[in-house]
């Protein structure tokens, strides 16, 4: 007869102990990318092409080529460095990436990166402490609900730094959405959001919901969240790792900060 | 079944003046005397070009069967005489057009207007707006019966779907699922492909099965384009494949305690399963396997020092995932909670075509992996796990038992050299040819058809989940069931509505 306690603790202690000490991450995770763009031939736009979906721009104006990285539409395959013949394009281990403004996804040389800030002092009075969210899924392939999802488990206790997700609009200060919006989910986004009590959130998990991932362009989507809600944080990534996701989230309660 | 149709094999193409155009009489006639004889059906689509394709999968024999007929406006229905042609017919109808008379349900799948011009099959205006969800559903009447309606959105982090419960107090007579509010036109878009975004698209088809999806859509590419991928991409891809039946068999066996309020296991394999995403990031970097399967081969190796580190890693996660299963199985309540619960009998299954692990757990041996080989399958044998019981007692424990193959597949494939030449140069897409990629992805198999034309880019893109025969044995499983049991029925089965709605 198998015990639970024995079996309970067999299996151990086994909540990351982040934000106190950074989890390992996979030597090969594909996180924020650099580029090097003194390395770049002049020409040279091979990572332009390798992208399937159009994530990288080269600006007309500069001699040499500097490109330029959208992580809202960005799938973090790897295609563009892999391409690239003098490594100038590379992914990093770096997993912080969520931004508060659309325009503060872009990685390119001379360019700093804006991190997500904190709530202003009204809504940090309200949720600081207790944050529930109600989670939309809207399309996408269900992969960012997979480590949206995954936040819950043991393995990283969201609950620990007062986030939740709740089972009715009615209970929840905010929206996460994930998936490009389709014509199909429009409503049931519009109307979610109107029931949840104001002031609220919406927070914008995955390139689906920041600019359609892979889908973008498609008729039968709309191109993210914010097409239809105002989205106070945006988490890249196809999908972005529970780290990213919880950076996010703690750098919007100022619980994380650097 | 008859020898008029084409006979190919998994990743083998052929021409398209070798798949016959037959009457629609003759191909729906053998289609219901080769599924009356065990064979199902795997496809049965528009070509865009007013034809229907058909394929017949025998996995007796190993062999996928093509046939193609040129269909009108209307035309009489298979479904009475084939029930699991059913979706099918109606899948046709919203995309291309053709009404299946005689259909006994027939209603749009997914919600979107017809892709080519011409006359929707319901009558509606082409400017006419169309709402999802807003469809005829079955009722039952009389007194004291009652309707419950459920969605799009749950109450969980969960994708969007409707439901509506004919009850009689508790019990429920009949379950109806709407789907379609994820549909974003995946099949639709890859036509005059493959475009640079289609790979991206394939692999998020259905973002638990990337790999299963990406296989058979290499597989598809590499057949029309007739090049074959190194055996290491092969051992790699089946790795690929094996980790992500893993991470999912140990989640939903997670869930499954979960909603029979038995935490530990819920709680231990919620972990354990972040485990099996974890090795699979460990070969690509990416937990869902996105990034590594590129038509030609895979993108990344594992050398020996990576092997023996992910073999390490697997192992602890096998000591964890064997005691909280057993505290699982072993466990009465549990039991109590399974058996007997949610049954499809296998006369149903049969007839509504079941797949996967559904279909195993009501005793067919089926498993793609074993019926139709390819790559690292060839070499390595599969059984297929079954159990015969049809309930969700069966469900899981085919899942438990397709854990213990897959932690001794992986084990082995991470014992054999992974690094060394990893992918060859895709040459364009032969002319005016079929293929079909068939893999078996951890909910069953997953079916992917390209056609080409002249120029060699694809025609048709045609894209099978196993939720999509699947849904209708959770409706099966429900019939007579508590409602409150629905969550615990539908978690056995945990379809995709992604997958579905494409
Ligand atoms: S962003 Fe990527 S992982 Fe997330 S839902 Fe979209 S396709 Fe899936």
């Amino acid at each position: 007869m198998k015990v639970a306690l024995f079996e309970r603790l067999s299996q151990g202690h086994q909540t990351s102990r982040y934000p106190a000490v950074l989890p390992a991450l996979p030597d090969r995770l594909r996180g924020r990318p650099t580029v090097d763009a003194a390395k770049c031939p002049p020409q040279c736009r091979v990572c332009v092409d390798a992208c399937g979906v159009q994530a990288i721009a080269l600006d007309p104006m500069t001699e040499r080529p500097n490109p330029r990285v959208d992580l809202g539409k960005c799938l973090f395959c790897g295609d563009c460095e892999e391409a690239c013949p003098t490594a100038a394009l590379r992914f990093g281990p770096e997993h912080r990436l969520a931004t508060s403004r659309r325009e503060h996804l872009t990685v390119q040389q001379g360019h700093e990166y804006a991190l997500a800030e904190q709530l202003g002092a009204e809504l940090m009075r309200l949720y600081g402490r207790s944050l529930k969210l109600r989670v939309v899924s809207a399309g996408g392939c269900n992969g960012c609900e997979v480590d949206v999802n995954v936040l819950g488990t043991i393995g990283w206790d969201l609950g620990r730094f007062g986030i939740s997700y709740a089972a009715s609009p009615r209970h929840a200060d905010g929206m996460l959405v994930c998936g490009p919006v389709t014509r199909n989910m429009e409503l049931a986004v519009r109307k979610t959001w109107q029931a949840i009590p104001d002031p609220k959130i919406c927070i914008a998990v995955g390139a689906c919901a920041i600019a359609g991932g892979p889908f973008a362009g498609h008729p039968e989507q709309l191109g993210g969240a914010a097409a239809v809600v105002p989205v106070d944080l945006f988490v890249p990534g196809c999908p972005p790792h529970p780290l990213t996701i919880l950076d996010g989230l703690l750098r919007l309660l100022g619980k994380v900060r650097g | 079944m008859s020898d008029r149709w084409c006979v190919t094999r998994n990743g083998v193409a052929v021409a398209l003046r070798d798949v016959p155009d037959l009457s629609l009489d003759v191909m729906s006639a053998d289609v219901v005397a080769a599924v009356s004889a065990g064979a199902r059906l795997g496809c049965w689509s528009g070509d865009g070009e007013g034809r229907i394709v058909a394929v017949l999968v025998d996995d007796a024999a190993g062999e996928l069967r093509v046939a193609r007929a040129r269909v009108g406006d209307r035309y009489p229905s298979l479904t009475p005489s084939c029930p699991q042609a059913h979706l099918f017919e109606r899948e046709l109808a919203e995309q291309f057009g053709p009404v299946a008379v005689g259909h006994p349900w027939f209603k749009p799948v997914r919600s979107h207007a017809r892709w080519t011009p011409g006359p929707d099959a319901w009558g509606r205006a082409a400017d006419m707006p169309i709402v999802p969800g807003v469809v005829e559903t079955f009722r039952v009447e009389g007194e004291d019966v009652h309707e419950v309606a459920v969605g799009p959105v749950h109450a969980g982090v969960i994708e969007p779907g409707h439901f509506r419960f004919q009850c009689h107090g508790e019990q429920v007579f009949h379950l109806e699922i709407q789907l379609g509010y994820q549909h974003r036109g995946i099949e639709r878009a890859a036509v005059g492909g493959p475009h640079p975004q289609t790979l991206h698209q394939m692999e998020a088809a259905a973002g638990d099965t990337t790999v299963g999806h990406t296989w058979a859509h290499c597989l598809v590419l590499e057949a029309l384009a007739d090049v074959a991928p190194p055996p290491v991409a092969q051992d790699l891809r089946a790795t690929m494949l094996e980790l992500e039946r893993l991470a999912n068999h140990v989640g939903d066996l997670g869930a499954l305690a979960g909603d029979v309020g038995f935490q530990p296991t819920a709680s231990f394999n919620g972990r354990l399963r972040g485990d099996f995403l974890n090795l699979t990031a460990a070969l690509c970097g990416s937990r869902l396997g996105r990034g590594m399967l590129r038509p030609g081969g895979v993108r990344f190796g594992a050398d020996e020092a990576r092997r023996r580190d992910m073999t390490h890693r697997l192992h602890a996660a096998r000591r964890d995932v064997t005691g909280s299963v057993e505290l699982l199985f072993h466990t009465p309540s549990v039991a109590a909670r399974f058996e007997r619960v949610g049954i499809v009998r296998p006369e149903e299954a049969t007839a509504a075509g079941l797949v996967g692990v559904a279909r195993r757990a009501c005793g067919t041996a089926v498993d793609a992996r074993h019926d139709h080989p390819v790559g690292a399958w060839l070499q390595t044998r599969v059984d297929p796990a079954i159990c015969g019981e049809g309930d969700v007692q069966s469900r899981a424990w085919v899942r438990w038992l397709e854990i213990c193959d897959s932690l001794e597949l992986v084990d082995r494939l991470l014992a054999r050299p992974l690094d060394g030449e990893l992918r060859v140069p895709m040459p364009s897409l032969r002319p005016d040819h079929l293929a079909i990629g068939l893999i078996e992805g951890w909910r069953g198999p997953v079916l992917h058809l390209g056609l080409t034309g002249p120029d060699g880019r694809l025609t048709r893109y045609k894209v099978v989940d196993p939720s999509f025969h699947n849904w209708m044995g959770l409706a099966l499983a429900l019939r007579d069931e508590q409602i409150s049991d629905f969550p615990l029925c539908n978690k056995s089965f945990n379809l995709s509505y992604c997958g579905y709605d494409l």
